[in-house]
């Protein structure tokens, strides 16, 4: 164990999206945080959970959440460490419920949850920004919400914090206010928190994950560390890794997440205060260990971001793999024949896009083409796009027989499955004023 | 002065928000951090970026400098393909961006490039003596 400076508060990253891997809490655990966060919210999950939610009232949060209480639930209890999570998704209370009744199932009493609610702006459509779409529209619309509603939670004792839409990092800085008692206008403290959970909340992308240094050195990467922090009263921060477990933490893996998904680095706008990451100091401890000094903040502004979404027609695709020689003309061709065979069918696309893996798929106009040499192989990716789902899922039929009947030679399927059309959707994002948000959030508190 | 793809001197790694790609390109830690840095601050311009990525990025490309992690930062806008969940590519999020900015060829004084030395490589098979690998 990473011994813990007097007056810190240690908390730990434990999760990063919907789906990442419950295993590293064990080890993080060994570190005994103080607080550990849950990160379960990406950009569009909420739309995922809506669907859940509408086949099931009981439905709604992160249903890989009970594989994280399960580890956490015995320590909490202990009161050795707290537990905050965006995990409720689009039901906090729907989450509170199932845990309540595990707990009582398995004979668990003795801790406290608290529920945040009122990020749901589609709930009150007056809210919503004028140049949104229109309520019936949208799928969700969900206002990122501060740390005050997490800081009241925790002030009314809770162990286990459920919230839906909050802004990342700030599930980070409120029990970081919480312990250090910063003024919710104490901007240069405000900031380093809020700067602290940016560089904790995608688990695995500040301790070598995602690493595009040296990745192949980052010791042990089937077994990542996810990450922690240790926080002074002033702000300074010390991110680390537990000591038992692989990854990286340097200079360079930090430094990647700190600008990740951040606009202007000068102000990074969060709800509780702007950011300035340009006057900070990272300073490479050695040991797997980063400090953080002399981050600044400035005033927050008076809106929250909104962030809604749209149906916008269904897609599906399909790859074919050729060989050499030729197999970039050989998949070209296939494009061009597969098409033609499409609108000859009288199959009305929006949309059709094609790849080609092996020469350009992945980084586009930026290849340059005259530097690609005869690959050995070619995957060409065809993906489509049309309002009517019966269209988009009629495309195969019209490609699949080029296996026997055309010109190029040797098409293979580049996978077993048959295609599978899925729905899309438009993000749509927006400022809405923060105190009529304020007006509806709800802090519930319960005693298990 | 010699012309190089940006891979031989930095890293990158890239973030999505709706159809917005971020790109962080780093200066790698070492000895001459401070020299990379000022060639990827003089070469590594928002026209010259959104030059290299063509159709793919639709909209505006905005840079921001922050010297004191030897760092910029590329914000480019309409850059999915209409965002994650609407985009028809493979690489939907634009994960894959970093590397894609990587392939831009900057101008490096020949004496850095001597200091820095080849572009570090994986081995070809990097875990194949590895004594955690199974095989």
């Amino acid at each position: 164990m990473i011994e813990r400076p007097d007056g810190a508060v240690r908390i730990a990253g434990g999760q990063g999206f919907y789906g990442d891997a419950p295993g590293p809490l064990a080890d993080l655990l060994t570190e005994q945080p103080d607080y550990v966060v849950l990160e379960a919210l990406a950009e569009l999950t909420l739309a995922i959970l809506n669907k859940d939610r509408a086949r099931d009232e009981s439905l709604g949060y992160t249903r890989d959440l009970p594989l994280y209480l399960l580890q956490l639930l015995p320590a909490v209890i202990d009161g050795k460490t707290r537990v905050i999570t965006n995990a409720g998704g689009i039901n906090p209370h729907a989450a509170a419920q199932m845990i309540t009744k595990a707990a009582d199932r398995f004979g668990l009493k003795g801790f406290t949850v608290a529920t945040v609610v009122g990020d749901d702006v589609l709930g009150r459509p007056a809210l919503l920004p004028e140049d949104f779409p229109s309520a019936e529209a949208l799928a969700f619309a969900n206002a990122y919400l501060g740390a005050r509603p997490l800081v009241e939670a925790l002030e009314a004792g809770a162990d286990l914090v459920l919230t839906g839409r909050v802004a990342d990092a700030a599930l980070f800085l409120a029990p970081l206010v919480h312990e250090h008692g910063w003024a919710w206008d104490d901007w240069d403290k405000l900031a380093a928190g809020m700067l602290v959970g940016h560089l904790l909340e995608c688990s695995g992308q500040s301790t070598g994950g995602n690493h595009a240094g040296r990745w192949w050195e980052v010791p042990e990467p089937w077994r990542f560390g996810f990450p922690l922090a240790d926080v002074a009263a002033d702000g300074t921060a010390t991110i680390f890794k537990p000591e038992v477990a692989g990854g990286r933490v340097d200079y360079d893996t930090v430094r990647q997440q700190l600008f990740y998904e951040v606009h202007d680095p000068g102000n990074y706008l969060t709800p509780d205060v702007v950011v300035d990451m340009t006057t900070l100091t990272l300073e490479d401890l050695g040991g797997d260990r980063v400090r953080v000094t002399g981050v600044t903040g400035k005033p927050a502004t008076p809106t929250y971001k909104v962030v809604g979404a749209v149906a916008e027609g269904y897609a599906a695709d399909l790859s074919i793999a050729f060989g050499w020689p030729d197999a970039e003309a050989k998949a070209r061709a296939a494009a061009d024949i597969a098409r033609k065979r499409i609108e000859v069918a009288g199959l009305e696309l929006d949309d059709w896009h094609v790849e080609l893996f092996g020469v350009n798929a992945l980084h586009g106009p930026a290849v340059n083409l005259d530097e690609v040499d005869q690959p050995s192989e070619v995957v060409v990716r065809m993906a489509w796009r049309a309002a009517d789902r019966d269209v988009v899922d009629q495309v195969p039929r019209h490609v699949v027989p080029l296996g026997l009947s055309a010109p190029p030679a040797g098409f293979t399927p580049a996978g077993r499955s048959r295609p599978k059309s899925s729905a899309l959707l438009r993000i749509h994002t927006g400022l809405v004023d923060k105190r009529a948000v304020d007006e509806g959030v709800r802090v519930q508190v319960e005693h298990v | 002065m010699a012309k190089v793809k940006l891979a031989q001197i930095a890293i990158a790694r890239s973030g999505d928000k709706g159809d917005r790609s971020d790109l962080g390109l780093f200066a790698p830690a070492g000895p001459h951090i401070d020299e990379v840095y000022a060639v990827l601050e003089r070469e590594v311009t928002a026209e010259r970026v959104k030059a290299l990525f063509g159709d793919f990025v639709l909209g505006e490309v905005t840079r921001y400098a922050a010297p004191n992690v030897h760092g910029l930062k590329f914000v480019m806008e309409q850059a999915l393909g209409g965002g994650g969940p609407r985009s028809l590519r493979a690489d939907n999020l634009g994960k894959a961006l970093g590397g894609a900015l990587l392939r831009l060829e900057v101008e490096v004084p020949d004496e850095l490039l001597a200091k820095l030395g080849p572009r570090p490589a994986p081995p070809r098979d990097p875990y194949a003596s590895a004594a955690w690998a199974v095989r």
